[in-house]
This record gives structure tokens, C-alpha cells and sequence, in this order.
């Protein structure tokens, strides 16, 4: 059974379908990037994946169990355990450190464990960062503390949602480095981006098109390596 | 990590949690202030109105009681609430052949229970020297420096004081001054210095007049002796018609107390002086609801404020607390972080509230009362936990709208 499968999707507001009869599976260990224009239904799409909403109609199967028909709270669960997430705008919490902030997703999932979480900071490269605040953090560390949070609780799939939207080339590699280091180590990603240099390193693409697939490509040159276009 | 995160959001978060703490401490102190206040009063107001004399008499059971009596009696009052006690006993005197009233007393007493007589002059303190009142001073002449013969002639007057009832006797016993006003006959020789007993029953002294006073009430018809004084010439000791006692205490303990003294003192009568204490009564009464109504509002506003402040609080955090679900916070996470920091407020605010609060109490103490009040250790814990309940309450509504925050909303970038 694949980790995530989605089946005749649908996500309907009014007249609008955001989802419109998506299918899609993504394996276990998979690195999937999620590309298309604004209102493609993306954004719907990881909320969906991301169990913080439910499809319209349809059955969207994470690790077999089907989200349409959990609870809000089960939801949240789900989320805490199963799901790693990584945001454009970063989103860390401004008044804890960097460190604090890799803790605050261990507090929801389990306890907090500073070691292990300086450790995965140190994975990021940031150890020598910890206790710094995010403002006195670059954009690119900024993401990377946000990688480390995500990986903290060792979740069965990680959606990443423009994750290099917000900076420039040199900080883009190394998170993309850091995204094929956890595919390495058998992680799930699944991310989504405009950038067609950051989609072409996913093992498969899946481009969305006014709710529906409009297109599937399976990357044959596979690498995990970005590659600047000129 | 609970107390970690709720201590950074307070301290890395200052100039926003300072103004929620200021509303909290601000109420918090003059909750405290108030509360200090409200239970202040009746001791500050009792001792405002000793001022204005006792509010209790002691009569006799019978004619007329011992100064052993009295003594029992004081004896039964709880420690530190006795402001002051005056024995009094009258005699019909002579002065310059006028029938006139003598009031024999404890000049230091009468001083604590009267402290709203104006005296002119010198209140006697030595052998020999009276207070005489205005009216006296007038019909007979006499003035500050004056000496005059006392004469005691031993007739019985029909009425004293203590006879005419206890409270007309508080007034100023009018009666005995009615009575003194009648024409008593009696020989006088003039001779001053020491008593002299040529007939049986008559003695004369000579005295000089120390101090003038003027009351406005029945006290100015009466010569104001030392006990001894009058003993001495009366050759009659250890009888007193009525004591007045001024006593701190609230109307309760007031009642307690004499009805204490009516049982275990069978020759002394206690009874209040309902004039006094009634309107004691009444102006403490209505003081306490005006603080203990002050003192709600206050809460109330102080709710008010906080509640307005973590709803601010909230909405500007509505980013972080889609972020805190979206990575796996249940809403009894959120509540207990928002809780925790709104009741961590309280507590801070509630420490600074209660010293303050003692403060703002004194300075008022001071400036309408004149006189400072004691710190009430109890109040500290007291006002920590109603300022950590308020806040805690205040806190509920915007909390619950922290819940409802969409955790998608940090998806969309918003």
C-alpha cells in the first residue's frame, strides 16, 4: 500500500472546485514536487494532505487511515505524528531560539529532548545558531531551523510548501540538499514550488492545472542534485 | 518546556506584556488598597469618632457604685480597644452663696473621653484647681485665676445625673443642672484653704479656677473637680454616679461588651450611648459599601482591561497560533499556554498590586485619617490569587477565539 493515495478528490467551494477528481499515490520514500499557477489547487491540495482540511468528496488514504472521515482532533494527531511541515514564510515562533523552536514540535508530539533537538539543528548545520532568536537569523537559516523542526518527530511524509520561495540561490541548494539528504535516509517529501529548478530534482513531478493533474513526469535522470538553469 | 515557553513569551515579548501587566497591577493595587481600606475603616473611624465622646456609661445598679466596680469593669474590655474611661460623681456645692453643681472626675480620663471640649486655660492638675463651665463663669464672675469658697453643705440633691437616665446624663446631664440651679441654703464663712466642719455636714475649701469650658451643651453649668478633691471635701470616698468609657470597637463588641460587664459587675449598669454608636453604625455601614462598591467596579474594569488586552494579544498571535497547530498543537495545548501566561501575569501583577496596593492604602490613610495602617500580611497571598482568578477569567473569551484559529491559514502565507 502506498504511504498517501488520493481518489476521486474533490474540493468544492460554491460553484468553484479548488480539487477536481484528483487522483494520486505517493510512495513510501518517494520525493514528490507539486508545481502549477496560482489557483491550480495546490494550496488546497497540501491543506488536504496536511489534515488541516477535508476533501469534498473522495478518499485521501494517509499510511492506510482515511482522513475524510477523522475528527478535527484526530486530525491534529495525525498531523503531530505522521506529517512534517516546512513553510515558505518560515513561520517560527519570534520570541523562542532557534533551538526552543525545534523543542516546541517535540512538547506537541512527545517531550522535549534538548539534545536531540540541538542535534537535528546540527544536521542543519545551525548548531553554532541555537540560541539565537529568528530575527537575528538569516532567511536561509530561518528555513533550515524550520527543516529541523520538521524532522524532529521522525514524520512518515514531509510537505514542503515553497520552500525556497523566499531565498536566493545559495541558500536554495543547501535546503534542497538537506531535502535529498533526508530522501537518502528514506524520508517522504512531498513539495510543492514554482521554481521548475527546484521541481526537476523530485523523483516525480505533478503538475496541477485548474484542480486537476495536468500532467505527471518521472524525473529518469534522477539525482537529488540541483542544477542552476542559465 | 511549558514554563520555558510562557517565561519567553512574557520576557522576550516585553513592551506588549508590560502593558497587560500594567492594566493587572493596576487594579491589582487598588484592589488591595481598597480591600486594605474597606477593613481599616471601622478602626480609623472609631478613633475618629472617640473624638467625639464615649459611647459607653457605666450607672449604678442601685445608688451609686465603687471605683473597684469601675475597675472590674474596664478590666473586661479587650486589650488595646479601651481609648479612655471618666468616673464622675456630683454634689450639690455652694459657690459665692449660688447653688451649683460640682463634678467630681479624673481630669486625665475626662480629657480622653471628652477630647471635643474647648477648654480655655489649663486643665487642672493639681490639688485645688477646677474647670468651670461657661455658664458657671458667667453668673458668678469668675474667670481663669479666680479663687472662690466651695461650700458642701451635705443636702441631697433630688436628681443626679445618673438618676435623670444614661442617656440625657451623656448629653451633659441637664437635669442635675436644672436641680443645681435651685436655691440650696447654707452658711458660708468664707475662710478658704482647707476644709472646715464647724457644723455637721459643713465643710468648705477654696480653689482656684484653671481653665474655662465651653461646650455649647448642659457641661457648661457645672465646677469640674479632681476626685480626690471632691472626696476631700465631702469626706465621702469611693463613690461614683456614672463613668463614661470611650471604647474602639465595632457595634457588636460594643454590645458584647457591656452586656459582659451588666453580668459580671452587678453593682454597674452598661449601657451604650445609642446616639453615638447608632450613627457610627450607620456612617461605617454605608462608607464600607461605597468602598466594597468602588472595589467591584474596579475588578470589574480591571477584567475589562485585561480581557481587552489578551483579545489584542491574541489577534496579533493569531499567525503563531496557526503555526502551533498546524505542528501539532490540540486547543487544550493552546489553552493551557495562554492560560498559563495570562495567570503568570496575574501573579506578577498580583505581588506588584499588593504592595502598592498597602501603599496607596497608607497614603490615603494618612491623608484623610492622619494616622497610618497596619500591613496585613494575609493580603498579600489574597490579592496574588484574586488578581490570578481575574486574569484567568479575563482571559477565557479571547482565549477560546485562540482556538478557532485555522491552523491552514499559515499555509496560505497569511
Amino acid at each position: 500500500m502506498s504511504l498517501l493515495e488520493l481518489h476521486n478528490v474533490y474540493k468544492i467551494y460554491g460553484d468553484l472546485h479548488a480539487l477536481d477528481n484528483v487522483d494520486l499515490k505517493v510512495e513510501r520514500g518517494e520525493w514528490v514536487a507539486i508545481m502549477g499557477p496560482s489557483g491550480s489547487g495546490k494550496s488546497t491540495m497540501m491543506n488536504i494532505i496536511g489534515c488541516m482540511d477535508k476533501p469534498t468528496k473522495g478518499e485521501v488514504l494517509l499510511d492506510g487511515i482515511d482522513i475524510a472521515k477523522e475528527s478535527a482532533k484526530n486530525l491534529t494527531t495525525i498531523r503531530r505524528d505522521k506529517i512534517g511541515l516546512i513553510f515558505q514564510q518560515f513561520h517560527l515562533v519570534n520570541y523562542l531560539t532557534a533551538l526552543e523552536n525545534v523543542m516546541l514540535a517535540q512538547y506537541y508530539h512527545s517531550i522535549p529532548d534538548e539534545k536531540e533537538a540541538y542535534e537535528a539543528l546540527e544536521k542543519v548545520g545551525l548548531a553554532d545558531r541555537a540560541k539565537h532568536l529568528p530575527s537575528q537569523l538569516s532567511g536561509g537559516e530561518q528555513q533550515r531551523v524550520c527543516v529541523a523542526r520538521a524532522l524532529i518527530n521522525h514524520p512518515e511524509i514531509i510537505l514542503a510548501d515553497e520552500p525556497t520561495g523566499n531565498l536566493d540561490d545559495s541558500n536554495e541548494e543547501t535546503v534542497v540538499e538537506l531535502f535529498r539528504r533526508l530522501h537518502e535516509d528514506g524520508t517522504t517529501l512531498i513539495v510543492v514550488t514554482h521554481d521548475p529548478e527546484v521541481a526537476e530534482v523530485a523523483q516525480r513531478m505533478v503538475v496541477l492545472r485548474n484542480g486537476k493533474i495536468a500532467r505527471e513526469t518521472v524525473n529518469e535522470n534522477f539525482t537529488g542534485h540541483i542544477r542552476f538553469h542559465v | 518546556m511549558f514554563f520555558r515557553m510562557i517565561t519567553a513569551s512574557l520576557m522576550r515579548r516585553r513592551s506588549r506584556m508590560l502593558v497587560a501587566l500594567l492594566a493587572i497591577a493596576i487594579g491589582a493595587t487598588i484592589l488591595s488598597g481598597l480591600v486594605t481600606i474597606y477593613y481599616d475603616v471601622p478602626r480609623q473611624m472609631g478613633a475618629q469618632f472617640r473624638n467625639y465622646g464615649a459611647n459607653i456609661l457605666f450607672t449604678p445598679s442601685e445608688n451609686s457604685f465603687s471605683a473597684e466596680d469601675l475597675e472590674a469593669g474596664l478590666a473586661l474590655a479587650d486589650e488595646g480597644a479601651l481609648v479612655g474611661s471618666a468616673p464622675y460623681r456630683y454634689e450639690s456645692v455652694r459657690i459665692h452663696e449660688q447653688p451649683v453643681m460640682a463634678a467630681g472626675t479624673n481630669m486625665e480620663g475626662a480629657q480622653k473621653t471628652s477630647p471635643y471640649w474647648l477648654v480655655e486655660g489649663e486643665w487642672p492638675s493639681a490639688s485645688g484647681e477646677v474647670m468651670i463651665g461657661k455658664n458657671v463663669a458667667d453668673n458668678l464672675q469668675l474667670k481663669n485665676g479666680s479663687t472662690f469658697s466651695m461650700v458642701y453643705t451635705g443636702e441631697d440633691s433630688e436628681e443626679t445625673p445618673a438618676e435623670s437616665g444614661a442617656e440625657s446624663a451623656a448629653d451633659g446631664v441637664e437635669s442635675a443642672a436644672e436641680e443645681a440651679e435651685s436655691p440650696a441654703a447654707g452658711p458660708s464663712d468664707g475662710s478658704g484653704g482647707e476644709e472646715d466642719a464647724e457644723e455637721d455636714g459643713y465643710r468648705e475649701a477654696e480653689f482656684t479656677v484653671t481653665a474655662v469650658l465651653s461646650t455649647g451643651g448642659p457641661e457648661e453649668n457645672y465646677v469640674y473637680i479632681s476626685m480626690e478633691d471632691l472626696e476631700a471635701l465631702t469626706e465621702i470616698s469611693g463613690k461614683i454616679d456614672l463613668a463614661e468609657v470611650s471604647m474602639s470597637a465595632g457595634a457588636e463588641e460594643l454590645n458584647a461588651y457591656t452586656q459582659k460587664v451588666s453580668g459580671e459587675v452587678p453593682a454597674v449598669r452598661a449601657q451604650l450611648v445609642k446616639r453615638v454608636t447608632a450613627s457610627e453604625t450607620t456612617v461605617l455601614s454605608k462608607l464600607q459599601a461605597l468602598v466594597l462598591l468602588v472595589t467591584i467596579v474596579v475588578l470589574a474594569l480591571t477584567m475589562i482591561c485585561v480581557a481587552t488586552t489578551m483579545t489584542a494579544v491574541v489577534a496579533e498571535r493569531r499567525r503563531e497560533i496557526g503555526l502551533r497547530k498546524a505542528i501539532g498543537a490540540s486547543d487544550g495545548s493552546i489553552i493551557r499556554e495562554f492560560m498559563g501566561e495570562g495567570m503568570l501575569l496575574g501573579f506578577l501583577g498580583g505581588i506588584i498590586g499588593a504592595f502598592l496596593g498597602f501603599a496607596f492604602a497608607q497614603t490615603v490613610s494618612m491623608k484623610v485619617f492622619s494616622s497610618s495602617i497596619t500591613f496585613q500580611p494575609l493580603l498579600v497571598p489574597v490579592t496574588i490569587i484574586v488578581s490570578i482568578a481575574i486574569t484567568g477569567l479575563a482571559c477565557l473569551l479571547p482565549i477560546r477565539s485562540a482556538t478557532k484559529v485555522d491552523p491552514a491559514l499559515v499555509l496560505k502565507g497569511e
